[in-house]
């Protein structure tokens, strides 16, 4: 599978992916402590990503995407966090596991990037000396001049022009794209099977975020590796997810393949995305429909179904359903493997006869 | 005051407040953010019919209106100093180098292009936040390029700016109504005592409570911040706004929120936008014409049907073609892309001749020699390119041979006079050159 030496926790997480998706996080729930109470941040999240699959996360921030992520890489303060809930990486349970073995799988097993390069590379160190440290870390054995030539290595992979030169190069000397690609190397130095990439090309041009987005899919197919990737751009969860997971209010609210999410959505706040970002093919007759509001305080959640305030469509729902009951995450119609959260009787007919014509004229004639 | 006042009634519908109650919205976390988010709702009873009607259909083109700024070969260059006691210029950065175009009064025109290609320093000189090395900037009469910083004081209230990053452009420690009613106390428009209901009126029309003029910018959450930035750029009437970047730093569901509120302002006081963003999308919903920029130079101007639908400039090509496309989930995959190698050249040394040339995968020996002109090669299409040509069917022999007197490797013809006059009009011309027939024709 991979051209260097499979270490030891990877061989141990390759004997037990062979049943199962790499990744499985079941009813997650994850609470800070605040003065002004506790904020759940992340509440009832189940989800698995095989290998070689991406899975998109989608919502507004302070939806718990980055927190149910770094919750998987087990970066959250064990001491305030409190976690509950499961999540297995390649066979190993993550919640409780202690920092010392969480550190092996970490950067090993699964790998983080960043959205702001600048920010996650050290500006004191030399780029070849940070990746050199990442793979020493793994590999006890290996000598220094091995880690930099692995570190040349795969800053020629990711397309770095004269990579045996701009090896000795501080981070403030490469240009954004050239930064993001050099953390993408760092992270995919030890081959992780897992590679979580929250927002990896927010900062960037459409042209070098075209490129990024290449090489991660490229290196994916290489290494077989499972990713997510955290957005809020749904082109790109378009071009790259197999499977998207809408979040809202630290709750999954929608979850299907990408194909379901995207033209056959059943959620009103899955539409609000849809609707509020233009898209540069689609008709000049389509409206801008905002989210009214903003996202609500996780301190105090709405009860019911916390999208209710900001739904548009609750009124199409009998009675007080929406403000005192939470809707369960049940099959949708268009498959098995779509699931929605949302009370509407017939969403099908909601989205088709009253959201499409204003969003997407053009695709309603398609169907037509 | 020249506005009418019943011009906001239509921004913000009333009562809010009862039916907010009533649909739980009072849930909606700290008081602050509470008392505020019906305010910006104004969304009635939230019924998706109403809501769907507040949201604005893209920008439509006024092909008859006037200019009310006219760009004609503005330059801007940076000096680089050497290092050192002396610190002599060793050379230029070529930030914007010779560009031409005008905004339509009411309209709005979108730069768009990569980062470092000038469209920020575009809107700083356009706001006189810069001072112009060359060129001139006609508005209403005066070339805001020439004028002092003095005689340049009265014509600021007609051009204001929006900024990108409203945790920035706002003083912490000033008041909303500090803030916004700041240029009413610097021209001296109106009494002291007019300025609070000058303020209060201004925030209704952004969507905000009147009643929060005494809150401080950390109160308020992004999309509101923005909104107190619009409405400071608004306190004088402008009849020109540069909005640089106005919603990426916004999330995605309050980016719509904002570009809806700035196409309510357009349409309600007639004000010109020159909307500059990365996002093309966003200017393609927002702009009925666009540029596009590389380098320090406009590539391709024209309206949006023509630039999104048939671009004839490699580099639009392949900046659009990098767009990711939601359609896309319904096929599956990646789309075809024209990919760009390498990165964009340094503007302090240019390369010669067609700047993009570099990256293009047509570049040829003339394009290293002859810099192409901004052609005019429809009713309100205009390219800088020797193979200008619609996507997969670019000319094999340049185009604009004839025009200015060179051969196809670029050299010049001797005895061949130059017949391009359009190189830096600024706006269209009633005729144009035919790409097909290489002949001057009109409409």
């Amino acid at each position: 599978m991979t051209s260097v030496p499979v270490t030891q926790s990877s061989a141990a997480a390759a004997a037990a992916e062979t049943d199962g998706p790499f990744l499985q996080v079941e009813d997650l729930k994850v609470t800070f402590p605040t003065e002004d109470g506790p904020v759940t941040a992340v509440q009832g999240l189940s989800y698995s990503v095989e290998k070689g699959k991406t899975l998109g996360i989608v919502g507004e921030s302070g939806s718990g995407k980055s927190v149910s992520s770094m919750a998987v890489m087990g970066l959250h303060d064990t001491k305030s966090a409190q976690i509950s809930g499961s999540i297995r990486v390649g066979g190993t349970e993550v919640v409780g596991l202690s920092e010392s073995r969480m550190r092996g799988l970490r950067g090993n097993a699964m790998a983080m990037i960043f959205q702001d390069a600048l920010a996650a590379l050290h500006p004191f160190y030399k780029i070849g000396a940070q990746l050199e440290e990442a793979y020493l870390v793994h590999h006890s054995s290996a000598s220094k001049r091995d880690a930099r030539r692995k570190a040349i290595e795969m800053l020629d992979r990711v397309g770095i022009p004269q990579p045996d030169r701009r090896v000795d190069d501080f981070p403030h000397q490469f240009s954004g794209g050239m930064r993001q690609r050099a953390m993408i190397a760092m992270g995919l130095i030890n081959d992780p099977s897992l590679l979580i990439a929250d927002e990896p090309t927010t900062a960037l041009d459409v042209t070098v975020q075209a490129q990024i987005l290449d090489l991660l899919q490229d290196l994916q197919r290489e290494f077989n590796s499972a990713v997510i990737i955290i957005t809020h751009d749904l082109g790109v969860i378009a071009e790259m997810a197999d499977d998207v997971l809408v979040m809202y209010a630290g709750r999954c609210v929608e979850f299907g393949t990408t194909k379901q999410i995207l033209t056959t959505p059943e959620m009103p706040y899955t539409w609000g995305l849809l609707s509020s970002v233009p898209d540069v093919s689609s008709s000049t007759d389509a409206r801008l429909i905002p989210i009214p509001g903003n996202p609500p305080s996780l301190l105090r959640p709405p009860p019911g179904c916390s999208f209710h305030p900001r739904c548009v469509h609750a009124d199409k729902v009998a009675g007080d359903l929406c403000s005192t009951q939470l809707p369960e995450l049940l099959p949708a119609s268009s498959g098995t493997a779509h699931l929605k959260r949302c009370h509407l009787p017939d969403p099908v007919a909601v989205y088709h006869d009253e959201v499409l014509p204003e969003i997407a004229p053009e695709l309603l004639e398609e169907t037509r | 005051m020249t506005q009418d006042p019943n011009a906001r009634a239509e921004i913000e519908p009333t009562d809010i407040g009862a039916n907010a109650t009533e649909t739980g919205e009072r849930q909606l976390g700290s008081d602050v953010q509470d008392a505020t988010a019906q305010h910006e709702l104004s969304m009635g009873d939230l019924d998706f019919a109403s809501v769907a009607e507040l949201g604005h259909t893209a920008a439509e083109l006024d092909p008859d209106a006037p200019a009310v700024l006219t760009v004609d070969n503005l330059k801007m260059y940076f000096p680089v100093k050497s290092s050192g006691v002396v610190r002599r210029t060793i050379g230029h950065v070529q930030a914007v180098d010779g560009i031409s175009f005008e905004v339509p009064k009411g309209g709005s025109i979108g730069l768009v292009g990569e980062s470092g290609c000038g469209k920020s320093t575009t809107g700083r000189l356009i706001t006189r936040l810069y001072k112009p090395t060359g060129g001139s900037m006609m508005f209403e009469g005066n070339d805001l390029a020439k004028l002092s910083n003095k005689e340049m004081k009265p014509l600021r209230r007609d051009v204001q700016m929006i900024f990108q990053d409203p945790y920035t452009s706002l003083n912490p420690r000033h008041t909303v109504g500090t803030i916004v009613g700041a240029p009413l106390e610097v021209h001296k428009v109106v009494p002291k005592d007019k300025v609070l209901p000058r303020v209060q009126e201004l925030l209704e029309v952004v969507g905000l409570n009147p009643e929060h003029y005494n809150r401080y910018p950390n109160e308020f959450s992004g999309g509101q911040r923005q909104r107190i930035g619009i409405a400071r750029a608004l306190t004088l009437n402008p009849k020109l706004l540069v909005a640089d970047e106005p919603v990426s730093a916004l999330d995605v569901s309050i980016q719509a929120q904002v570009i809806n509120l700035l196409q309510d302002i357009q349409s309600e006081f007639d004000v010109a936008f020159l909307f500059i963003a990365h996002d093309l999308a966003i200017v393609r919903h927002f702009c009925p014409e666009i540029a596009v920029m590389y380098l320090g130079k406009i590539v391709e101007i024209g309206d949006r049907e023509t630039i999104y639908g048939k671009p004839h400039h490699p580099y639009t090509q392949a900046l659009l073609s990098a767009v990711p496309d939601v359609k896309q989930a319904a096929v599956g995959g990646r789309r075809e892309r024209i990919r760009l190698e390498g990165d964009v050249p340094s503007p302090i040394n240019p390369p010669s001749g067609c700047r993009f040339r570099t990256r293009c995968q047509f570049a040829q020996e003339i394009c290293a020699k002859v810099e192409p002109p901004l052609l005019q090669i429809g009713k309100r299409h205009k390219v800088a390119c020797h193979f200008a040509g619609e996507l997969g069917a670019h000319p094999a022999t340049p185009v604009t041979t004839d025009l200015l007197g060179v051969d196809d490797q670029g050299s010049p013809v001797p005895g061949a006079v130059p017949t391009n006059t359009q190189l830096t009009v600024p706006g269209y011309e009633k005729t144009w050159y035919d790409l097909t027939t290489k002949q001057t024709t009109g409409v």
